[in-house]
């Protein structure tokens, strides 16, 4: 009960402040943080318990990086190289360097200086992003210049924890510490090996990693898909991450690492989507929970006892990497607004320094009383940020639209459409559009045709289009249209009523299996609702008709006649269906329909002049006008 | 009067003169604008619709590249199922009269080639009889053919400018009864009679 009671504490902080923090605009980052503060040191309702829950809730961070890798196709890494090695790169490295010379001019040693140095140039990719999305800041820019950095920075991390043992200053640090916090640190038959078995184990783990990714794991998936149980889909994505954590945990590489490039090797499957689905909330509360214990374990003596010390370094901390930032964008040409966005959204530390920080002490490159503090300072840079971005938003902004000299923003069209089933009718559409230069997003649930899809180069995705989260990661917040057709009627309707709820700006289009059904879609909220079979049934029709002897034009115009007057009586009807459903007057209204249709073809054959019928009639016999 | 803009461009996407002079047209108070390709991109043309537009309006206008000395395609399927008997011609067919119409074209040749001397042969008014004709049938006044010619090269020569200007001033004067409409009637084109009515954007 102990376990399930912690856990409500946990829950109840989280679901408290998170939202309200989010209210406020400070993000949910700092929602997590503050709970922590709250049921830590101010009600002191957990206690030193959270150092163990924090080496659990790391692996949120392994999970983060395994989503990372899953975002980042190895082509759209290298359309952005110059974006990642010259503006990411010079900020990390940039930063580095200047906060590990100020930390030397402290009197730290310098493996400690470059330590902090590495930890403090990230920025906060949780707060940040999450910041740019809700500003609609994502397609400036200055927003797209700032996720280039955080990009290198999310990828620069694999190379910091994979530097950090190596700067430990083995001043007889207490290594049982580490033994007892890190699974990696623990002695395996691995470590009995000799050297050079050790280095080819290694080597063979990340040939695995990437030979599996690419050969065996889009047949297992597709295996686990067809069984269609979406909580297997789930167990195996888990089971995946633990996997690769728990290998490269054994061969005392990073778990981070592992499942990185994992992600990466798998970014480009059509199972990259239910993925991310699956794994997006085990990673979003396992961040969390670390999140929370690093605000529970926020030392307020310590911050008390030199509150105007702390604030101080994060200030200054703050301004120097803004001071960087500034010269960088400078550089790389930004103006006006999208300068200051970018000097202003990423001059704070970010999550991954508590990571980061946690590694250090465990390996011993900085002594405990300066992770305390600095844990401090990150926290207070991240308190600012919120601050900052409505700085940015209301003050320079504004004042820098006049003098904002900007080329206009480039069209993403990543993802224009989403198309939700690819049987027979999304097939078509798809097609259709695809043909036409438009980049479509493709949802279906049948590994097979989505497979198939893919080899010939669509963008398919798996996963059961109904589901929330996974519309969400197909990205349908940035498209223009959305075309639902699923064949199950019900699913379908369901299907359009979320869309239409949740993605109030995306044009909709449904398949309709019958004229009921596109009542229904219409309620539910699509904007267009077309009948399947109607155009099809129509041609053919037509062709009977010339088939029977009929004027091909004549059999055309036939069709057309035919086709408006059903609109029309779709029109008129739906009034009735809506109130009544199928009554006794929506049946004579619908008979009444069918006797106009009848007569209008009628009177088109005994050739009276009527306009009912028009088009191409000759003036009646005897009115010569001229 | 109340000026009723027809565009009739199946490009409008690649169109350099009939397109922005269409947009001018849209910016313009109190003018009514219609792309027909637009509302019937399979020629299923709603007459009824249709008629009920000409009856709201005064001065139709067919703004059009010329396309085989005459209107792209659409514009002659629109003839024939909106001006019906009994509608725009024939014993009881009078609700088109007294309504003023006009072509405003671009003309691919030069002006040179549209005269009886030149490759054309004949001036572009008369070329485009059959405009005059229909419209003398169904009771309305047709003025002379506003246009623009060697329309291929009028943006690299920056003869937009010019010819977008006196379009402006030409639907202004429509619409507020300043046209000298016999005038207009009688000129071979109406270019200098809308150039000396040339007018900037109105600020509304």
């Amino acid at each position: 009960m102990e376990f399930l009671a912690a856990g409500f504490v946990y829950l109840v902080a989280a679901v408290v402040a998170v939202p309200l923090a989010n209210r406020l605009g400070l993000g949910s980052v700092l929602g997590y943080l503050i709970a922590g503060v709250v049921i830590g040191p101010v009600l002191g309702i957990v206690g030193h318990e959270t150092v163990e829950l924090q080496h659990f809730a790391e692996f949120g961070v392994v999970m983060m990086l395994f989503l990372v890798g899953l975002e980042l196709q190895p082509a759209m890494l290298w359309r952005m190289r110059t974006q990642l090695l010259g503006l990411g790169g010079l900020q990390v490295v940039g930063t580095t360097v200047a906060i590990a010379a100020v930390s030397l001019a402290f009197g730290l040693a310098w493996q400690a200086a470059l330590a902090l140095g590495m930890i403090l140039a990230l920025s906060s990719t949780a707060i940040v992003l999450q910041t740019l999305n809700e500003k609609g800041w994502m397609q400036t820019i200055g927003g797209k210049s700032a996720f280039s950095v955080l990009l290198t920075q999310d990828i620069a991390v694999i190379p910091m924890l994979a530097l950090m043992p190596l700067l430990a200053v083995g001043t007889g640090h207490d290594d049982a510490h580490g033994a007892e916090g890190h699974g990696h640190a623990a002695p395996t038959a691995f470590d009995a090996l000799p050297d050079w078995a050790q280095a080819l184990a290694i080597l063979a783990i990340i040939a695995a990693i990437i030979l599996a990714g690419r050969t065996v794991m889009r047949p297992v998936f597709r295996f686990i898909a067809e069984a269609r149980l979406r909580e297997i889909f789930t167990a195996a994505a888990l089971m995946l991450v633990i996997g690769i954590a728990l290998a490269m945990n054994y061969v005392g590489l990073s778990p981070a690492l592992g499942t990185f490039l994992a992600g990466v090797v798998l970014s480009d499957s059509e199972y990259r989507h239910e993925l991310e689905s699956d794994i997006e909330p085990f990673k979003g509360l396992l961040l969390g929970l670390f999140f929370i214990t690093v605000g529970a374990g926020v030392d307020f003596g310590l911050l008390f006892s030199n509150p105007i010390g702390l604030v101080g370094l994060a200030v200054g901390l703050m301004a120097l990497k803004a001071a960087l930032l500034y010269g960088l964008a400078t550089a790389f040409g930004l103006g006006g607004a999208d300068r200051w966005l970018f000097t202003l959204g990423l001059a704070q530390a970010g999550e991954f320094a508590f990571v980061l920080f946690g590694f250090t002490l465990v390996a011993g490159v900085l002594p405990a009383e300066l992770v305390s503090t600095m844990t401090l300072v990150v926290a207070l840079s991240m308190l600012l940020t919120p601050l900052l971005f409505i700085l940015h938003e209301k003050v320079l902004a504004p004042r820098s639209v006049a003098s904002a000299d900007r080329e206009p923003d480039e069209i993403d069209e990543a993802g224009t459409v989403v198309v939700a089933g690819i049987g027979r009718v999304g097939q078509i559409i798809t097609r259709l559009l695809v043909t036409n230069g438009y980049k479509v997003t493709v949802l279906d649930h049948d590994p097979e045709t989505i497979e198939n899809l893919s080899k010939i180069g669509f963008r398919a995705y798996y996963g059961d289009a109904t589901r929330p989260d996974l519309l969400h990661s197909a990205g349908l917040e940035t498209a223009k249209l959305f075309v639902a057709a699923l064949d199950d009627r019900e699913k379908q309707t369901e299907l359009v009523r979320h869309v239409a709820h949740s993605y109030p700006n995306v044009t909709i289009h449904a398949r309709a299996i019958d004229r009921h059904h596109v009542y229904d879609l219409e309620n539910a909220g699509a904007h267009i609702a077309a009948r399947e079979t109607f155009e099809g049934a129509l041609s053919m029709g037509r062709d009977a008709l010339v088939a029977l002897g009929n004027h091909p034009f004549r059999a055309e115009t036939a069709r057309r006649t035919f086709r408006a007057h059903d609109h029309r009586q779709l029109d008129a009807l739906r009034e009735t269906w809506n109130t009544e459903g199928v009554s006794a007057s929506y049946i004579d209204a619908m008979r009444a329909h069918s006797q106009t249709l009848f007569d209008l073809m009628k009177e088109d054959r005994l050739d009276s002049f009527d306009r009912s019928e028009r088009g191409w009639t000759p003036p009646p016999k005897g009115d010569a006008s001229l | 009067m109340k000026p009723l803009v027809y565009i009739a461009h199946p490009r409008l996407d690649r169109s350099e003169i009939s397109g922005p002079l269409f947009d001018v047209a849209g910016q313009t108070e109190g003018v009514t604008c219609v792309d027909l390709y637009g509302e019937y991109p399979t020629f299923e043309i709603d007459v009824a619709r249709e008629q009920r537009r000409l009856v709201d309006h005064d001065a139709i206008v067919f703004l059009h590249p010329i396309y085989w000395y005459s209107a792209p395609a659409i514009v002659r399927e629109w003839q024939d199922l909106v001006l019906e008997h009994g509608f725009a011609y024939g014993k009881h067919g009078h609700a088109l009269d007294g309504k003023v119409t006009l072509n405003a074209v671009s003309c691919g040749a030069l002006e040179s080639s549209y005269r009886p001397e030149g490759g054309n042969g004949a001036y572009l008014r008369d070329l485009l009889a059959p405009f005059e004709k229909t419209a003398d049938l169904c009771g309305m006044r047709y003025l002379a053919p506003f246009a623009i010619y060697g329309a291929g090269r009028a943006v690299e020569e920056a003869r937009r400018g010019d010819h977008v200007a006196a379009w402006r001033g030409l639907l202004t004067a429509l619409r507020d009864d300043r046209l000298d409409i016999p005038a207009a009637r009688a000129a071979r084109t109406l270019n200098d009679i809308a150039a000396s009515h040339a007018a900037a954007p109105e600020t509304a």
